[in-house]
């Protein structure tokens, strides 16, 4: 089912999106904002470019943007796939619990934001080009992958993890130049890590169009939170 | 080791009447009292004592008491006791100072300087016995207009509204912060009184989704136990932006509290620091609060108000005139002697503004600027009674938020020790053997009681001005009068003072 959304309001198009079929096309999206936030069992494919906060709190339904999606895409998300064919702006998966976000190119800044995870539900973000600043910022748990592909081997800005506590982020090829904080360890990914890797890529390299051999091709570095040196204040009771 | 200071509180044991049954050594999580095997009397160990009256309270002969030591160190206004014993705490640890509770220094409390008006000769009061009083409040975005149709009927299509029957409600406290039996305790008695309690930013457990009706859900900076179950399960959904009692800070619960159920529903593991960055990463402007009010609006299909918490501030006017126009339903506003689990001493005691000032001069900011209609005003952060309820209105409130007067009513002695997690009364403790001891259908009872208590202290206060319904009430200044305030502070509050 195609839905035409030139000129209709966010709360217009997510109403249209209730009542239709489990599969449409929105097209013509110009900067609407909030699409398909907290929807469950949709498939929606977009042409153009969406608003700010796609999917928040996404519940189980796949998206796919056929473009550039703008900031904080996938915002406290629970379950499903975001799938990006172009660059993604900041705060991308702020908070997400659950799901997958595929990009192809680049993040803007604050990708993976407080992520987290509980016991199965392990959130992933695969970024196909280089970070922006403070990705990973506050991380708590969940996967995220920067790939460098296309980037001249840049992967992150500055300050990436800064306040992470949980989960990992992979960076592929060189290990990224930039200055992580003391409670952060960088280590190369181990086997089972490439295991873990390569799982995961086969899908994304699928989507678009990669040859899967070719990305896992090349080391990766592994960052997480220094167990020996969390961040703590030091308290006193009063 | 050599004591810093001399403990603060003393035991006193009447030893004629104590019969060393041991039940103040089972009571006491803090480990003061033990007996002493050979001579088989009982031995207290102050050091340890937080005057927090357990012991007191259940001693069955009444054998025990609890007083502030005596022994302190020599006057002086300038250093006082507790100024140098902070000293030495933070020399001997290079720690920062961490308390819990409200604001407990002596700032101006203006519902003490506030005075009720009362009818005489010219209006006749009403006596609430005898005739109806209204005291149901509905919160929500207000149309400032009535629309009819060509018909002329009129056009009835709210936006979606909370009913209370009567301007309070229980604020946010996390579980994790404070026991399944004092979660359940609120919960259970806001349904039985028609208005709501607050799952604070912990997550709402599976057990308190029948509840939903009754129930707030909380969204902070941490998102923790977010997602859209959670969001459909409560009446409104709360964005958490600050707190009263620790304003521009984000929260901290300690893995070593993150276990069994708490984990769950914050859906993070066990042991793993749950935290809350002091700012949502993702507000930075009015316009970023409008995006999140609205990504809630969508996801929760503009069934339910949005509420937008916020922490008594300078500016707050400000502040508050920006979130009315960010698509907001409510505004909160928590004052600076509002509780917490655990704050800095130094930000509880030192930042923010009472909330009597900052309510009115919110309300008057949005009556001068036409958008009053559009948010309703709750505030909290130190309503202790029925009167500070009927202030707060006549100030511009729709409704309060109560905390600690809740605690309290659940059995809290306010020993302002809950950072500890060994409250000795199951109220902000995760420790099984103490959550017990907060039975949640008493619980629930004194709850119910005390709120039934002031909705007949305020409809006797109305009634005595000669109003009927709190609706009548909201922004009446008319009906307050300062005592001992300066023209600044009158001003601010935007009432006469007494006499006048
Ligand atoms: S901490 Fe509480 S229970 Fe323990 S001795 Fe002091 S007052 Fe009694
Ligand atoms: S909740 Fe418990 S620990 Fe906290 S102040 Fe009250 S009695 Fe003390």
């Amino acid at each position: 089912m195609m839905i035409d959304v030139t000129g209709l309001e966010f709360n217009e198009i997510n109403q249209k999106l209730r009542e239709s079929d489990n599969k449409v096309i929105l097209q013509g999206c110009l900067g609407q904002r909030f699409i398909a936030s907290g929807m469950k069992d949709k498939n929606i494919a977009i042409d153009g470019i969406p608003g700010n906060a796609l999917g928040a709190y996404l519940n189980g339904a796949s998206i796919t943007v056929n473009g550039n999606a703008q900031d904080a895409v996938g915002d406290t998300m629970n379950d499903g796939k975001i799938i990006i064919h172009g660059d993604i702006g900041d705060a991308a998966g702020y908070a997400m619990r659950g799901g997958k976000i595929y990009i192809k190119g680049n993040a803007g800044y604050r990708a993976g934001i407080h992520m987290k995870e509980y016991q199965d539900k392990v959130p992933i973000m695969i970024i196909g080009g280089s970070a922006g600043s403070f990705l990973g910022e506050y991380q708590a748990g969940g996967v995220i992958v920067v790939l460098g592909l296309n980037t001249n081997g840049k992967l992150v800005s500055n300050f990436p993890c800064t306040g992470m506590h949980g989960g990992k982020v992979y960076f592929r090829g060189e290990p990224p130049k930039s200055v992580f904080p003391k409670n952060v360890c960088l280590k190369l990914a181990t086997q089972e890590d490439m295991k873990y890797i390569e799982k995961q890529i086969v899908e994304y390299a699928e989507i678009f169009g990669y040859n899967k051999d070719e990305i896992l091709n090349a080391p990766f570095t592994v960052a997480t939170p220094d167990s020996n040196n969390p961040y703590k204040q030091m308290y006193v009771a009063n | 080791m050599a004591l810093l200071f001399y403990p603060e509180f003393e035991v006193v044991r009447n030893e004629n009447r104590c019969i060393a049954c041991r039940v103040c050594e089972r009571q006491c999580a803090n480990e003061v009292h033990t007996i002493d095997s050979e001579s088989g009397l009982m031995l207290s160990d102050e050091t340890k004592c937080v005057n927090c009256q357990r012991c007191v309270s259940l001693c069955p002969t009444r054998a025990l008491k609890i007083v502030k030591s005596d022994c302190t160190f020599r006057e002086n206004a300038n250093w006082q006791d507790d100024t140098i014993k902070e000293i030495y705490k933070q020399a001997h640890s290079g720690g920062v100072l961490l308390s819990s509770m409200g604001n407990p220094k002596p700032f101006p409390v203006y519902w003490d300087k506030i005075l009720i008006n009362a009818s005489q000769v010219t209006n006749p009061s009403i006596d609430p016995l005898r005739e109806p009083m209204e005291t149901k409040v509905f919160l929500g975005k207000k149309p400032s207009r009535i629309e009819r149709d060509e018909k002329g009927n009129i056009k009835f299509k709210l936006p979606p509204q909370l009913e209370l029957s009567m301007p309070v409600m229980f604020s946010a406290m996390s579980y994790g912060s404070i026991s399944y039996n004092a979660h359940k305790s609120l919960a259970t008695a806001a349904e039985e009184l028609g208005i709501y309690y607050n799952t604070g930013e912990g997550g709402l457990h599976e057990d308190f989704y029948v509840y939903g009706e009754n129930t707030i859900v909380q969204v902070a900076s941490g998102r923790f136990g977010v997602h859209e179950g959670y969001l459909k399960a409560g009446a409104a959904v709360e964005i958490k932006m600050g707190q009263g009692a620790k304003p521009g800070i984000g929260g901290h619960l300690p893995g070593t509290k993150i276990v069994g159920d708490v984990s769950r529903t914050r859906m993070i593991p066990e042991g793993s620091d749950a935290i809350s960055p002091a700012p949502h990463h993702d507000i930075y402007s009015i316009e970023d609060l409008r995006q999140l009010v609205y990504s809630l609006k969508e996801a929760t299909e503009y069934k339910k108000p949005i509420i937008v918490k916020v922490a008594a501030v300078h500016n707050i006017a400000a502040i508050a005139s920006g979130i009315a126009r960010s698509g907001a339903d409510i505004i909160a506003i928590d004052g600076f002697r509002g509780g917490t689990g655990a704050a800095p001493t130094r930000i509880r005691d030192n930042v923010g503004i009472p909330v009597e000032l900052a309510l009115a001069a919110v309300d008057k900011r949005l009556r001068d600027e036409g958008i009053r209609n559009n948010v309703s005003l709750v505030v909290g952060g130190s309503i202790r009674s029925a009167s500070d309820v009927v202030k707060a209105v006549a100030l511009g409130a729709d409704a309060c938020y109560v905390a600690t007067a809740a605690l309290l009513a659940l059995g809290c002695h306010l020993c302002r020790t809950c950072q500890t997690g060994k409250c000795n009364w199951g109220i902000a403790t995760q420790r099984e053997e103490l959550v017990k001891r907060l039975n949640p259908e008493i619980g629930k009872e004194h709850l119910v009681n005390l709120m039934v208590a002031w909705r007949h202290e305020i409809k006797e206060l109305m009634g005595g001005m000669g109003i009927n319904s709190v609706e009548v009430l909201r922004g009446n200044r008319l009906m307050l009068r300062g005592i001992g305030l300066t023209e600044k502070e009158l001003e601010i509050l935007g009432i006469s003072h007494a006499g006048e």
